[in-house]
């Protein structure tokens, strides 16, 4: 029981993380970016091939994490900025965000091939801790710390910075964001940055925990994103927290009640419901917008 | 010219099914509705007509008429309560729904799980294919220039101007989920007596990706868009596909580059799809 609980915050905290970037741009900019799952991919094979040249893994993080920023803002800049005024940007947003994720996972393709790609082994040190009575990979508990770490870090820059309110300001009305001065533009880029920069740890950290990376390893972790932000209401940080520790543990249970071929199915199952009893999701904005 | 032809069938056949899906999608998004649940449709037209072909001698009308019907029924009750939601929901709720057929095929012992069904006999063939594509492309023309056709275009535009108009909107919508999934399930049974098997990994969302990628870049401002969409982009990659390997590009990410960058320069630069440059230079 312990162990589950144990096995099911780990998988969610790389959840959440995920979900985290996926929903900030949704606050932002009213937009499902598709392609996020394609920076997650993409940054797990940045970290590889660091690793690959020798750099450690504490300087291979980070940097992978400035890569998959500087690949978000090229995302908004060459899918999403030229839609910005049309009148149904948002689907046709999510159907460019669609065309370069599929440019994206042709480049890994062409790069490292089709197949499975492996961290080398002694990558991370092997070591197993006692929880009470669970036990946990030194690698786990550092997952988890770490996601904990950038999420907190997300919500301080959210609350306390100046470039948080800009954020919260535009999600909020980017017209009456234009009048009082901030530069939309500009503000939206840095959301781009920093939701590509966390879902790109998340993609690292999911790369190191299964030790198997592939052109198509973003695909079933997006689904389960797009289960945790409905969960958690369209845009609320704290919701894609709570509900990526929710699905993570929801998940675990399963599997151990009904077998793992049922894993995926929670997460549809959770999103189908969520949608059709209470579109909001959990932490959502009193009045929907578009539900 | 003969062995041109036969080199070049399957290809053939695929623009068929691939136009045939194509249209599927199209059906929602001509009343502004982006429903993503057509590969599960697919997938239950698929096996539907797999197993009655399997397990019995039914005629093959018969068969495509099934493995068109039982998506078709399946798609009211989850219209119903799914055509509420708007826009992006609307379309996260039917990714949800088809990756849930996908998983119960994946986990149905009775059609092999994963694996699925194989030596299904091959009972398509081109005339077919095309025949269904024809009655399609006919209905949805017909459905343009009718009464319905005029509001189903009101709802896209204006969803709450067309309903104050008197018009049903719900019904309306739904009408064009269960056409689309009638389409879908009809392509899904085409495909599986042509190429003799069916399996869930067939019908993921990669597959309902392909379909409006097709849809979109044929244009949705005209009914024959998706299918000029589909015949394109089936067509090119085989083509371009020596200049890919020239350049040092394997088949399979060169199609998936082409693919991404066609739908890119597109969606930016020509919205209405492929059919709009024609109207253009005229």
């Amino acid at each position: 029981m312990e162990q589950q609980a144990l096995n099911g915050l780990f998988v969610g905290s790389i959840y959440a993380l995920f979900a985290v970037g996926y929903t900030l741009v949704f606050g932002v900019l009213d937009i499902l970016n598709l392609a996020h799952q394609a920076v997650f991919m993409l940054a797990a094979f940045i970290a590889l091939a660091l690793v690959a040249v020798r750099l450690p893994l504490w300087a291979a993080l980070p940097l992978a994490m400035v890569a998959a920023g500087c690949i978000g803002l090229v995302l908004e800049r060459v899918a999403f900025r030229p839609l910005r005024d049309r009148a149904d940007s948002n689907i046709s947003g999510l159907i460019s965000s669609i065309a370069v994720a599929t440019v994206f996972e042709a480049i890994a393709m062409q790069i490292f091939g089709p197949d499975i790609s492996r961290f080398s082994e002694n990558t991370f040190p092997d070591r197993i801790i006692h929880v009470g009575s669970a036990t946990a990979s030194l690698l786990q508990l550092c997952i988890i710390g770490i996601s904990v770490l950038l999420m907190g870090a997300l919500t301080l820059l959210l609350a306390r910075t100046r470039l948080g309110r800009q954020i919260r300001a535009v999600a909020e009305s980017p017209r009456a964001a234009r009048v009082l001065g901030i530069n939309v533009n500009r503000v939206i880029a840095a959301a781009f940055f920093i939701s590509s920069a966390l879902g790109g740890a998340a993609g690292v950290l999911f790369g190191l925990a299964f030790n198997s990376i592939s052109p198509d390893v973003g695909r079933s972790v997006e689904l389960k994103g797009l289960a945790v932000i409905i969960l958690g209401g369209m845009g609320s940080i704290p919701g894609a927290v709570a509900a990526g520790f929710a699905l993570g543990l929801i998940e675990v249970f399963t599997v151990a009640r009904f077998g793992s071929s049922w894993r995926d199915g929670v997460s549809f199952a959770v999103l189908f419901l969520v949608l059709l009893a209470r579109p909001r999701g959990l932490f959502g904005q009193a009045a929907a917008r578009e539900a | 010219m003969r062995d041109l032809f036969l080199a070049y069938q399957s290809l053939v056949a695929f623009v068929g099914i691939n136009g045939l899906l194509a249209l599927s999608v199209y059906a929602t998004l001509c009343c502004g509705q982006l429903s993503l649940a057509n590969a599960g449709f697919m997938a239950i037209g698929a096996y539907t007509g797999a197993l009655i072909t399997l397990h019995s001698n039914a005629p093959f009308i018969a068969v495509l008429a099934a493995a068109a019907l039982a998506p078709a029924l399946v798609a009211v009750p989850l219209g119903l309560p799914v055509l509420r939601l708007r826009g992006v929901f609307l379309a996260i709720a039917t990714i949800g729904f088809g990756e849930m057929v996908r998983l119960f095929f994946v986990n149905w012992d009775y059609t092999n799980g994963a694996m699925g069904l194989v030596a299904i006999p091959q009972r398509a063939g081109l005339w077919t294919i095309w025949l269904s594509l024809a009655v399609a492309l006919y209905l949805l023309a017909r459905v343009r220039g009718s009464r319905f056709g005029t509001a189903l275009e009101a709802i896209r535009e204006d969803e709450t101007a067309a309903r104050t108009m008197g018009i049903d909107t719900t019904a309306h919508k739904l009408a064009m989920l269960v056409l689309g999934a009638g389409l879908a399930g009809l392509a899904g049974g085409l495909e599986a007596h042509y190429t003799f098997m069916v399996a869930p990994g067939g019908y993921g969302f990669a597959r309902v990706v392909e379909m409006l990628v097709q849809a979109v870049v044929g244009g949705t401002a005209a009914f024959f868009g998706p299918v000029a969409g589909a015949a394109f982009l089936t067509v090119l990659p085989e083509v371009l596909r020596e200049a890919g390997s020239r350049l040092g590009f394997a088949p399979g990410p060169f199609r998936l580059l082409l693919n991404g960058l066609i739908l890119l320069a597109v969606i930016l630069y020509l919205p209405n799809g492929l059919v709009s440059l024609k109207r253009r230079k005229a």
